[in-house]
């Protein structure tokens, strides 16, 4: 039988660290700090003035003690003034992928994310980001045939200026809340991507995020463009390494999908998410937020959280053309002492906009998992539809499920339908399946995949196997 | 090939069998009749290795191994299948996949080759055939919204793929019309064989006239009461179960 306590001391397989030389921003945060960044990536002066008011507007946030405290997730206080917001290996960055450093190349290679040209994945497009910066991204030429642009986000801010300053907070502006407006004003390198009208992005894209440094946290910023009649489907990775300290990750992703445009995003999120007793472990404060700007578009994020040990998190939709589709896909996964408090939030605003959330809560060991959702309907947002299923699965005694929905309805023809369960892998299922010869192990893993099912199956083909393998990581070594 | 020597047990703390004596050979169908309550259903755990069934004493040796000191993911691989009268729901996993990991694993533990997907589906469709199990069912989630009879015909199903020396069949013929019968029969019937041997648990006689038992055993009060032929079955049919264990104590 598995044990909450073998549940809880599962190996974390990407705990290791590359021995890399990085510079490093000096320790602190100051408007000298955002200088320093703003300098290292010679950027031009709108950036500055947009990080810089950013800033201001976070040390208000700040004096007036406003991090969130809403969520059902508990940490000792961040002293934000004694964070190292910035590193980079210390080589020059590379010109071509045929320079990335060697130590680099075979972190990725160890992570299952091979960048040299002839062990890439097919039919995948790689952007790596290492703490701060992008080392690599695969496929580039490929993909600017067709006008795509995609790549790191400084690069866009080198060679795409009018874009970056159209798009940048148009979602998430950066006085939406604390970590929002902390990443916007030290935010470093990320991932841009810019799908021009009537294409169809022919590769998968993904950016993956590794956190190496010991002390710095990570602040990586994701912008999507998908132009009229356009589609993309995006992955995003990560990975960190095991340390006894906390480590914070404040990222911000933000899409913008134009008329008849489909973008679909999913995540499998693996960082550290601590040892058995709770030590160490990042934390996963993050701001996604998807605009159905034009007619008929669609936003779809699917997310696999299994890692970190705070996860706060709401992949959002605003539904602001009319015929808009927003959808929440989402499989969360606590053990050991991990926490997560996420969910989404589905704003209709265009007519006949329809939304749907699917969200699956794992719980093992001592771990906590809430859902916290909001769906809600504006005025104008007439014949306005969601349907929201919201499912638990305690594995053992000493873990918890919780479920927060809500709900503010401003249009009367809204139809809204919501299901929750709450249920145990059940010994009788596991009896059911050993009686049929699968070991205890094999049984809870078949269970666990059945109840995640249909956020997997959301999931581009290669990396349901990934979510299914890292669900099975989780389990190992679990029969007693 | 199982021999059950003075086997008592107890579930939730309350005592159900009380000394169980029976020797199945191979190629037999054993037949365990008793009313409610009797210890059917858990002589049929205990053999099978459910965790909430304790084993207070005796023992059951199966082809000479202890059967009660292996897991239950042991016996189903030393060949041990059971029936279960209430089969389980397992949402979004796939009856095919389901039975595929089991086969395997199964097949595996015995040095046998495992089946890809491919090559376990056609076993599964020909096998399917038996029980008249629509293709499209073995798609839809292990016994989620299944009708009683489904649930029945997909034990037997599975029964077919993976078998088993030795069943212990629960109440297959409980709940099931006419024809739902005459499938999960001829299923059990086309599973007998020198090698093989069952036990098939039941409250009425209707479905021994379709399997009929060599040996009919009598279960009141946790402890087999009378053995006998068909004509046992026939005479509980006729009489019913009261006074059956009197009789054992009139011989006693």
């Amino acid at each position: 039988m598995v044990t909450p306590k073998q549940l809880a001391q599962t190996e974390y397989k990407y705990g290791f660290v590359t021995d890399i030389e990085e510079e490093t921003a000096p320790r602190g945060l100051t408007e000298d700090t955002i200088r320093w960044i703003s300098a290292k990536k010679q950027e031009p002066e709108f950036m500055l003035e947009w990080r810089l008011r950013a800033f201001r507007h976070f040390l208000t946030l700040v004096e007036k003690e406003q991090s969130p405290k809403w969520a059902n997730v508990h940490y000792p206080p961040i002293n934000f003034a004694d964070g190292v917001y910035y590193a980079a290996p210390k080589k020059d960055q590379p010109a071509s992928l045929e320079d990335v450093d060697k130590e680099l190349l075979a972190t990725y290679e160890k992570l299952g994310i091979p960048l040299e040209e002839q062990k890439r994945l097919a039919g995948v497009a790689v952007d790596a980001v290492f703490d701060s910066v992008s080392v690599a991204t695969t496929f580039k030429e490929t993909l600017s045939k067709q006008g795509i642009i995609f790549g790191s986000f400084n690069e866009a801010v080198q060679e795409h200026p009018d874009l970056v300053r159209k798009y940048l907070g148009s979602v998430v502006p950066y006085t939406d809340n604390f970590y929002a407006a902390l990443n916007s004003a030290v935010f470093s390198d990320g991932s841009f991507c810019f799908i021009p009208k009537g294409v169809r992005c022919p590769l998968e894209l993904s950016t993956y995020f590794r956190i190496n440094a010991a002390e710095a946290g990570q602040f990586e910023r994701t912008l999507i463009i998908a132009e009229e009649g356009s589609y993309v489907s995006y992955l995003e990775g990560c990975s960190a390494p095991m340390r006894d300290t906390n480590q914070l990750h404040a990222a911000v992703v933000e899409l913008v999908a134009m008329e008849n445009a489909e973008i679909k995003y999913s995540t499998i999120q693996n960082w550290y998410p601590g040892d058995e007793n709770g030590v160490g472990g990042i934390y996963n404060f993050v701001t996604k937020r998807g605009k159905c700007a034009g007619d008929n578009s669609k936003i779809s994020w699917t997310q696999v959280e299994t890692g970190s040990a705070i996860t706060w998190k709401y992949p959002s939709v605003l539904l602001q053309g009319d015929n808009s589709i927003g959808e929440f896909y989402s499989v969360a996964l606590t053990r050991g002492y991990q926490q997560a408090d996420t969910g989404t939030k589905m704003v209709h605003l265009g007519k006949n906009t329809r939304s749907k959330i699917i969200s699956k809560g794992i719980s093992a060991g001592h771990g906590q998992n809430t859902y916290r959702g909001l769906v809600k309907v504006m005025p104008r947002a007439a014949d306005a539809r969601n349907f929201t299923q919201c499912d638990s699965l305690l594995i053992g005694d000493q873990c918890g499920a919780h479920t927060t929905p809500y709900v503010e309805v401003q249009n009367s023809s809204a139809h809204l339908e919501h299901e929750a369960f709450t249920s145990r892998v059940s010994e009788e299922q596991l009896f059911y399946c050993q009686q049929r010869g699968m070991s205890s192990e094999d049984a809870n893993s078949l269970i666990i995949n059945g109840f995640c099912k249909e956020v997997f199956q959301q999931l581009p083909f290669e990396f349901a196997i990934e979510a299914t393998r890292l669900l099975e990581v989780s389990l190992e070594g679990s029969v007693g | 090939m199982l021999e059950i020597r003075n086997l008592s047990a107890s579930v939730g703390g309350n005592r159900v069998l009380n000394g169980i004596n029976l020797t199945v050979e191979q190629g037999e169908v054993h037949a365990i009749m008793g009313p409610n309550g009797s210890g059917k259903s858990t002589l049929s755990y205990v053999l099978a290795g459910h965790p909430q069934y304790v084993v207070e004493s005796g023992e059951a040796i199966l082809d000479g191994e202890d059967l009660l000191a292996m897991p239950a993911e042991e016996r189903a691989r030393a060949g041990v299948f059971l029936q279960f009268q209430h089969p389980v729901e397992v949402p979004g996993v796939r009856l095919d996949q389901f039975l595929r990991a089991g086969y395997n694993a199964i097949h595996k533990s015995k040095g046998l080759e495992e089946l890809d997907p491919l090559q376990f589906d056609r076993l599964l469709q020909q096998k399917a055939g038996i029980v008249n199990m629509e293709p499209t069912m073995l798609k839809r989630s292990v016994n989620d919204g299944f009708s009683g009879g489904e649930k029945k015909r997909n034990e037997i199903l599975q029964m077919a793929m993976l078998e088993p020396r030795l069943s212990i069949l629960d109440e297959p013929d409980s709940g099931l019309d006419v024809d739902s019968l005459r499938l999960v029969a001829d299923g059990i019937n086309q599973l007998r064989s020198p090698e093989r041997a069952v036990i098939l648990i039941t409250h009425y006689q209707r479905i021994l006239n379709l399997v009929v038992p060599d040996v009919v055993n009598v279960l009141m009060g946790g402890r087999i009461v009378r053995t006998g032929g068909v004509e046992l079955a026939e005479e509980i049919e006729a009489e019913g179960y009261e006074g059956q264990d009197e009789v054992l104590q009139a011989q006693g």
